[in-house]
């Protein structure tokens, strides 16, 4: 590749150009599959709810709708930008953006296969953690701006909810890290070839399903979607947005559900690879590039969420908070002192 | 740290408003909230007022009929049996045994239909969206017997003073034996999405308690009042149509919480599926709608129209009479003077609860007054003593398990 | 016991309040005064033979020209114990529209209340919020006395835009009307 790129001549300036045109050009890919992989999200996800309601979901722009992303966001462009009169414009107009830039750069850290990946750092999953902390600053903040009771109720509600169930999801993941000895990501992924099965779901299975259910209540998603409960408060915390920043929520919010489907996938599920007994079993699998793989596990992720939408009613909030607080926590503690005990004394 | 009490709170008021996704309509609720508790609760309505009461009083009987429909208009049979049976109470009219039966049917699938809505929205509200899809492709089966009956889905004017409109027919009577072999095992479908769950019963239990004296003093009827295990209904207690040659039960709750009249309401789509069966198995034959039956120019006066008396024989040698003379029919005797007011109050148990018609009659066609008890109305009334004391998210549950449509509490 | 005789028990236990006791289609009215209305209502709530512990339904009714008194208010009450229900109509005039308000009995007879204030201007005496129910708060005219009319012109107080929007209808208008 370096030769390649001879033409800039050699030398430090030109290797860090170098580096630095390939991390751009690596941003771009990652930028634009991802948001194809989140338009075309939202069209599984009505396809997939549809079908559990028995009746189709969008069948008419396109063959069998799949023209509907596009449509949709074609429509939300062309919306008119409402601000509320009394609203805080600076708080206002920043809170999408934040939304969206702490989801979007976890996506920095995540290794998508053995080759492709955008940052190798030791610390991976405590980055992870700290963008999405940072991800609850967007919802008090649009909360707040909007100037209305209802989106205030909604943020509040949100940001509370956020911050009880962070607390579980950090301390399921703090047992995997026990498990691989590191916070890279890439070293998760291969501490977990350690095991016939490959994967940390067996020995960790109790910090999956903690996981699983923080993991829900993190991206705002039924059960736990009381903030955007449309019967009780309207649209929540995001009431009041029409138009792009509408739209810049909505990618938030679905980019945020594709990065938690990867961390699960990376840290419990083997992330590209496959476990070592299948592919003893059917050797010609091995040659099946790990995107497919990984691709294929957080789709089963993605399924999983729209399948509990369409099934669960919501939940109230003081038992949402209980839940949380009084058994997801002492759950995960109780998992990490067991799996720190374990790895003691074997 | 400053202790509590030196803080000073304020409660935060907002305004449900009468556009919003959860209220049924057009129902207004101003709720004081402290954090996520309910201080206070007002209701608002009367945006769906329409005059009917004045409106009825400016029509014949049977004008006044279609106004009826439209009270609650997702169960508009069971109110036009409400209207008719009052009117044929005060007019002293016979229904036919063919038209009681058929009423009855007709009854029954808008108790099923109206309990439908009720479970949608409800469940909708709490989350389960799924059930809204299930029970609504269920009523399309029970709308569209509605329209083989009458040619309307939703606001059908089919009983008539007197009867029915028209009789129905064998493709009727078919397609609905069909509805009720097939509906218990829907109702089950329903059932496995959020009976035996526990977000849900974690929603609904405990919710909105009201004993059973407090919600007889209230006013209540219907499941409403049946979830807090009062065993009134007016199918029972005062009989009308046909009810008193089916057997049914009457399901009664015991804890008077939103899951009681939930257990109540899904319960009473068994017991009218039952009914109808019963009913369809019975049917006699006949009229479906009484000789009697007055039609739009209702006169003045006594209700039945005497014969006119047979003519005088011809006289021997008299001149043959005049052709126009004799067909002619000789007048009338003078009529007894109308009495000044009579009043009847018929209660009917429709599915919301008990649907009253006060009429006041003068002796002219149309009802001096024509007063409609709502049991919306009434369950709006209990909004704030349910609601108050508890959180945000119970206030949903708690307009759902009233089950109130706004057109019939505004009326 | 019937409801004749629990009329025939009121009479006797208030000769002088009772005026008139009328039965139709089995169904018992009783008129009455409206001056000791709380103790016959409470005689009929409380007394353990007649528990009428129901109050269906509470209305106003408008006799312009037809009887001296000119407003009355009836009571349906009912009694779920013994199954037994009679209509009680106490006589309210024109000149004194007050009456005693029944909800420290029955809860429910509140927005009932409520809505005959609304719709004939009766006053409730004792009634915790008397305001306009089903009519806009500043409304001004009893909706259902038999001198308001059905339709109104209201000349000037019509909505501005009303004759306008008909003018502009007219114009446009696309097809013949038959």
């Amino acid at each position: 590749m370096n030769e390649l790129l001879g033409v800039f001549g050699s030398g430090p300036t030109a290797t860090f150009l170098i580096e630095l045109l390939i991390i751009i050009v690596k941003i771009a890919v990652i930028i634009a599959i991802t948001m194809l992989h989140v338009a075309y999200a939202t069209y599984f996800e009505r396809k997939v709810i549809g079908h559990m309601q028995v009746r189709l979901g969008p069948m008419r722009v396109g063959p069998h709708g799949l023209l509907q992303p596009i449509a949709d966001g074609v429509k939300l462009f062309f919306k008119e930008d409402i601000i509320p009169a009394q609203a805080d414009r600076p708080v206002f107009q920043i809170a999408p953006f934040v939304a969206i830039f702490a989801t979007l750069s976890s996506l920095a850290v995540i290794p998508f296969f053995d080759l492709f990946y955008l940052a190798n750092i030791n610390i991976g999953l405590l980055y992870l953690l700290a963008m999405s902390g940072l991800a609850a600053y967007s919802l008090i903040m649009s909360g707040w701006g909007s100037n209305s009771k209802y989106s205030f109720l909604g943020g509040l509600r949100s940001t509370a909810q956020v911050i009880s169930y962070e607390i579980a999801l950090a301390f399921s993941l703090v047992s995997v890290m026990i498990m691989a000895g590191s916070m890279n990501l890439i070293e998760i992924v291969m501490a977990q070839q350690e095991y016939w099965y490959g994967m940390y779901l067996v020995p960790q299975i109790v910090a999956y399903i903690v996981f699983l259910i923080a993991m829900l209540a993190e991206t705002n998603r039924t059960p736990f979607d009381l903030p955007e409960a449309e019967s009780e408060l309207v649209a929540g915390y995001f009431t009041e947005y029409s138009g792009m920043r509408f739209a810049l929520f909505f990618l938030g919010e679905y980019v945020g559900m594709i990065v938690m489907s990867s961390i699960a996938v990376v840290c419990f599920w083997g992330g590209w690879t496959l476990p070592p007994i299948v592919v003893k079993l059917i050797p010609p699998l091995a040659a099946v590039p790990g995107i497919i793989w990984f691709i294929l596990k957080v789709y089963i992720h993605i399924f999983f969420f729209y399948w509990i939408r369409a099934t669960v009613p919501r939940y109230r909030y003081d038992k949402l908070m209980a839940l949380g607080w009084k058994i997801l926590i002492p759950v995960a503690l109780a998992n990490v002192i067991a799996t720190a005990l374990v790895k003691f004394i074997f | 740290m400053a202790a509590t009490k030196d803080l000073k709170t304020k409660t935060l008021s907002i305004n449900m408003g009468p556009q919003h996704p959860a209220t049924h309509g057009v129902l207004r609720l101003v709720l004081e909230l402290d954090g996520e508790t309910v201080v206070k609760c007002k209701p608002y309505v009367g945006y769906l007022h329409r005059g009917t009461e004045k409106l009825g009083e400016n029509r014949t009987y049977p004008m006044a009929l279609p106004l009826s429909d439209r009270l609650d208009y997702v169960s508009s049979m069971a109110n036009n049996i409400g209207f008719c049976v009052a009117v044929e109470k005060l007019l002293g009219i016979e229904v036919p045994e063919r038209a009681k039966y058929i009423r009855t049917i007709m009854a029954e699938l808008t108790r099923i239909a109206n309990h439908i809505v009720w479970i949608a929205t409800h469940a909708l509200d709490i989350g389960a969206m799924t059930v809204f899809l299930y029970s609504m492709r269920d009523r399309e089966w029970i709308l569209e017997l509605f329209e083989m009956a009458c040619g309307a889905r939703l606001t059908v004017t089919y009983p008539r003073i007197g009867g029915v409109r028209a009789d129905v027919d064998q493709e009727f009577l078919d397609h609905c034996y069909k509805f009720t072999e097939a509906f218990p095992k829907l109702v089950e479908q329903y059932e496995t999405l959020i009976d035996q769950n526990r977000i849900w019963l974690q929603r609904t239990k405990g919710i909105g308690v009201l004993s059973a004296e407090e919600a007889i003093n209230w006013g209540l009827t219907g499941p409403t009042l049946r979830g807090s295990g009062v065993p009134y209904d007016v199918r029972k207690f005062a009989p009308y149509d046909a009810y008193d040659k089916v057997q049914f039960e009457v399901p009664v709750g015991k804890a008077g919480d939103v899951y009681d009249r939930y257990r109540c309401r899904m319960e009473e789509f068994r017991q009218s599926n039952s009914i109808i069966r019963q009913c369809l198995e019975k049917l006699p034959g006949g009229l479906v709608l009484s000789p009697d039956a007055p039609g739009y120019e209702l006169a003045a006066g006594p209700r039945k129209k005497p014969a006119p008396p047979a003519p005088p024989p011809k006289a021997e040698g008299a001149p043959a009479p005049d052709a126009a003379q004799a067909a002619a029919p000789p007048p009338p005797p003078p009529e007894p003077p109308a009495p000044a007011f009579e009043e009847v109050y018929v209660a009917t148990e429709v599915p919301k609860g008990e649907l009253g018609f006060y009429f006041i009659s003068d002796g002219t066609g149309k009802p001096y007054r024509m007063r409609i008890r709502s049991p919306s109305y009434v369950h709006a009334s209990v909004l704030p003593r349910m609601c108050e004391g508890s959180l945000v998210a119970d206030v949903i549950a708690n307009i759902g398990s009233i089950d109130i449509v706004l057109g019939e509490c505004d009326r | 016991m019937e409801p004749m005789e629990i009329a025939e028990q009121i009479k006797g236990k208030f000769p002088s309040e009772v005026k008139e006791i009328v039965e139709f289609q089995g169904q018992v009215s009783v008129l009455i005064k409206k001056d000791k209305l709380l103790e016959i209502m409470n005689f009929l709530h409380k007394t353990p033979e007649l528990y009428f512990d129901f109050l269906v339904d509470l209305c106003g009714v408008d006799y312009l020209g037809k009887k001296e008194t000119r407003f009355e208010v009836v009571y349906h009450l009912l009694s779920i114990k013994y199954n037994k229900a009679i209509r009680i109509k106490a006589e309210v005039s024109e000149d004194d529209c007050v009456i005693d308000s029944v909800v420290g009995i029955w809860l429910g007879a509140n927005w009932h209340e409520r809505e005959c204030y609304d719709m004939f201007g009766i006053k409730f005496n004792g009634h915790p919020d008397l305001r306009r129910i089903l009519m806009p708060e500043d409304w001004e005219g009893y909706p259902l006395r038999k001198d308001y009319p059905l339709k109104s012109d209201l000349g000037d107080k019509e909505w501005k835009g009303f004759k306008e929007v008909i003018a502009i209808g007219k114009k446009n208008l696309a097809y013949e009307v038959r």
